[in-house]
C-alpha cells in the first residue's frame, strides 16, 4: 500500500514537471538564440545553453531605430489606454453597482453594455469607423476603441457590490457625497480588483499587435508587436508574391531571415511584461476565479 | 416629517443625475465603438462605396449573402473554423481538468508554485512572440524534427502539410493555456468538501477511485457551466494564432472564417463581402450566447447577466 502510493506520487510529480518543462524549455531556447552567433544558429545547434555566446544580436538593437521607436509608441499607448481604461471602468461600475432603487434608469445603460459584448459590427465596419474619425496613422486608433473594457466593468461591479453597505450609510451621515465615497471607500476596498482589471488591461495592449496593422499604415506608427510581427510576415509575403513552392523553398525562404536578432527582438519585448508577471500573479488568480464563477 | 422626506428624495434624485453623468463618457465610447460598427453593418446589404458611405451607397438586399454560398472557398473555411475551434475546446477542457487534479496532488509547496509560475507564462504572451517559439520547434530543421531524426523518424512539415497543420494549431493552444485554464478547476477541485474523501477513504478507495467518484463530480457543475459558456466561440479558431503561423501553402486547412474576412475584406478591399461574411457570423454568435445562457438558467439556475 505504502509503495503504491510513493509510485503513484512519482509519477505524478514527473507527470506535472514535465508539463512545467514544456513550457519553460521552448521560451528558454528563444534567449539561448538570441546569445548564440548567427551560424550556429542557421546550424541548428543552439538548444539550451548559447553556442558561441554573444551579445551581438542586443547590440545591434540599441542602434535599431524603429525598434526604439515602436517600443515608445507601445509604452505610451500602455499608459494611455490603462489611465483611460480605468478612469472609465471606475466611473461606468460604480452607478452600475447601485440597485434600480437608487439608480433607476441603471437597466437602460447596463442594457447598452451588455448588447455590446453580445453583438459586434465586426471587423470592417470597425476599422472604417476609426477610418471615418480620422485616427487611421494616429496612436488613438490603438486606445480609444477599446476605452471600454466591459468585462472589467462587470467584474468590478460585482466587487462594488460586496463593499458593504453600512459603511457607504456611515459616510453619508456623515455628509460624503456620492464621489467623496467612491474615492474614500469604494476604490481602497477593491483595490484587488482594481489591480486585476490593470493587468488585463496593460496585457492586453502590449501584446496585441492587429490595431497596428489594421490601422497604421507606415511602419514606423507600428508598435512593437506589429513590428515584430512585421519582421516575419514579409517572408509570407515573399510567398504570396511567388507561386507554386514547395516546401522545401518555403524552408529556405524561412531560413533568410535574422533569426538570432528576431529572437534578441522577441526577449526584449518580453521583458517588460516578465517585470511586472509577479505582481500580475498575486492578483490574476483572485480575479478570474471572482469573475468567472459568479453564484 | 414631509421635509425629512423632501430633502431625502432630493438628494436621490440628485444622485441619480450624477450617476447618469458618470457613465456617459463611457456609454460615449460605447456609441462610436461598438454600436457606429453595429449601423456600419448596413453595407453588407449594399455595394459599399467608401467615398459614397452608408448613407449614399446603393441596396442591392441579399446579393452578397447569396454569392457567398457561391463562393468556392466558404464551405472549407467554415469546415476549418469548426474542426479547430471545436477540438481546442475539448482539449482546452480535458487537459487543464487532468493537469488541476495532478497539481492538487503536488504537496511540495516550492514545487507546485514554480511550476504554476512557469505554466501559467504563455497565456500572457502575445502570438506574435509564441508563434517563433512554435516556429523554432516545429520547422522542417525545427527541434521536434532534429529530434524525430535522431530516432531514425523522416522530417514531418507541421507548418506546410495540411494534414498536420490544424493539428499543430490546436496543439499549441492548449499549450498556451491550460496552465491558465487550470486555475478555475483548481479551485473547483479545492471548494469539494474534504469529507467525501474521508468517506471514500473508510470505503477502501483507491486514488483513481476517489478522483473518479469524487474529484470529477464534484467538478462537474463548473465543467459544464464553462463548456456551455464556451458554446458561442465555436466560429473563433483564434485569429492571432492562426494569423502568424499559417502561410499559403496551408490555407486549405488552416483558413479560419476570421482571417478570410481580413483577406477578402480588407486587404481586397471587398468591404461589403467581408462584412455580410462577418455579419453572418455575428448573427450565429448572438443566437449562440441567447441559447447558451437560456440553458445555463433554466438547467443550472445561474444567471449570467
Amino acid at each position: 500500500m505504502q509503495d503504491k502510493s510513493i509510485f503513484r506520487s512519482t509519477i505524478i510529480y514527473i507527470i506535472v514537471i514535465l508539463l512545467g518543462l514544456s513550457c519553460l524549455i521552448p521560451m528558454w531556447n528563444v534567449v539561448a538564440i538570441s546569445l548564440s552567433g548567427s551560424d550556429a544558429v542557421m546550424a541548428n545547434k543552439v538548444g539550451l545553453f548559447p553556442v558561441k555566446f554573444t551579445l551581438g544580436a542586443y547590440e545591434k538593437i540599441i542602434s535599431d531605430h524603429q525598434f526604439w521607436r515602436s517600443f515608445g509608441i507601445s509604452v505610451f499607448r500602455v499608459v494611455a489606454t490603462l489611465a483611460i481604461n480605468l478612469f472609465l471602468i471606475v466611473t461606468m461600475a460604480y452607478p452600475l453597482s447601485k440597485s434600480e432603487k437608487a439608480f433607476t434608469t441603471r437597466k437602460i445603460f447596463m442594457n447598452i453594455m451588455i448588447f455590446a459584448i453580445l453583438f459586434s459590427g465586426g471587423m470592417i465596419p470597425t476599422y472604417l469607423v476609426v477610418k471615418r474619425l480620422g485616427l487611421i496613422n494616429s496612436i488613438w486608433s490603438l486606445i480609444l476603441p477599446g476605452a471600454v473594457p466591459i468585462g472589467s466593468v462587470i467584474l468590478v461591479m460585482n466587487f462594488f457590490r460586496g463593499v458593504p453597505k453600512s459603511l457607504e450609510e456611515a459616510a453619508a451621515m456623515d455628509g460624503a457625497t456620492p464621489w467623496q465615497t467612491l474615492l474614500k471607500i469604494y476604490i481602497p476596498m477593491s483595490l484587488p480588483s482594481l489591480a486585476t482589471v490593470s493587468l488585463f488591461s496593460i496585457v492586453g495592449s502590449w501584446n496585441d499587435f492587429f490595431g497596428g496593422l489594421l490601422y497604421m499604415t507606415r511602419t514606423e506608427n507600428y508598435p512593437l508587436m506589429t513590428y515584430i510581427q512585421s519582421l516575419t510576415i514579409n517572408i509570407s509575403e515573399t510567398l504570396q508574391n511567388s507561386t507554386g513552392l514547395t516546401a522545401e523553398q518555403f524552408q529556405a525562404l524561412t531560413a533568410v531571415s535574422n533569426k538570432n536578432l528576431n529572437a534578441a527582438k522577441i526577449v526584449v519585448a518580453v521583458l517588460p511584461l516578465l517585470l511586472i508577471y509577479p505582481f500580475m500573479q498575486k492578483y490574476f488568480v483572485k480575479g478570474i476565479v471572482v469573475g468567472s464563477v459568479k453564484e | 416629517m414631509e421635509i425629512q422626506h423632501k430633502k431625502i428624495k432630493k438628494r436621490v434624485t440628485r444622485n441619480e443625475l450624477l450617476f447618469i453623468a458618470m457613465v456617459i463618457p463611457g456609454i460615449v465610447f460605447l456609441l462610436i465603438f461598438s454600436y457606429a460598427p453595429m449601423y456600419g453593418l448596413l453595407m453588407a446589404f449594399q455595394d459599399y462605396i467608401p467615398a459614397k458611405g452608408v448613407f449614399g451607397s446603393k441596396f442591392v438586399g441579399l446579393e452578397h449573402f447569396q454569392y457567398i454560398l457561391k463562393l468556392p472557398d466558404i464551405a472549407q473555411v467554415t469546415k476549418n473554423t469548426l474542426y479547430i475551434a471545436i477540438m481546442k475546446m475539448i482539449f482546452n477542457t480535458v487537459l487543464p481538468i487532468t493537469f488541476a487534479i495532478l497539481l492538487n496532488e503536488i504537496r511540495v509547496l516550492w514545487v507546485k508554485k514554480s511550476v504554476q509560475t512557469i505554466v501559467y507564462l504563455p497565456h500572457f504572451l502575445s502570438w506574435v512572440v509564441l508563434a517563433s517559439v512554435v516556429v523554432n520547434l516545429f520547422n522542417l530543421d525545427g527541434t521536434i524534427n532534429q529530434i524525430l531524426n535522431q530516432f531514425g523518424l523522416s522530417s514531418l512539415n507541421f507548418l506546410g502539410s495540411n494534414q498536420l497543420f490544424p493539428n499543430l494549431l490546436i496543439g499549441t493552444d492548449v499549450w498556451k493555456e491550460f496552465g491558465y485554464s487550470s486555475i478555475v478547476y483548481l479551485a473547483a477541485i479545492t471548494s469539494i468538501d474534504p469529507g467525501l474523501y474521508e468517506a471514500a477513504t473508510m470505503d477502501g478507495a483507491t486514488w483513481i477511485r476517489k478522483v473518479w467518484h469524487v474529484t470529477l463530480p464534484g467538478m462537474l457543475p463548473f465543467i459544464l457551466l464553462l463548456t456551455i459558456l464556451n458554446v458561442p466561440n465555436i466560429l473563433n479558431a483564434g485569429f492571432d494564432q492562426v494569423y502568424n503561423l499559417y502561410s499559403p501553402i496551408v490555407y486549405k486547412s488552416g483558413d479560419v472564417l476570421d482571417t478570410y474576412i481580413y483577406r477578402i475584406g480588407l486587404i481586397g478591399r471587398q468591404y461589403s463581402l467581408g462584412t455580410a461574411v462577418g455579419l453572418v457570423k455575428s448573427v450565429i454568435g448572438l443566437v449562440l450566447i441567447f441559447g447558451s445562457n437560456k440553458f445555463v438558467e433554466k438547467k443550472m439556475n445561474r444567471v449570467m447577466f
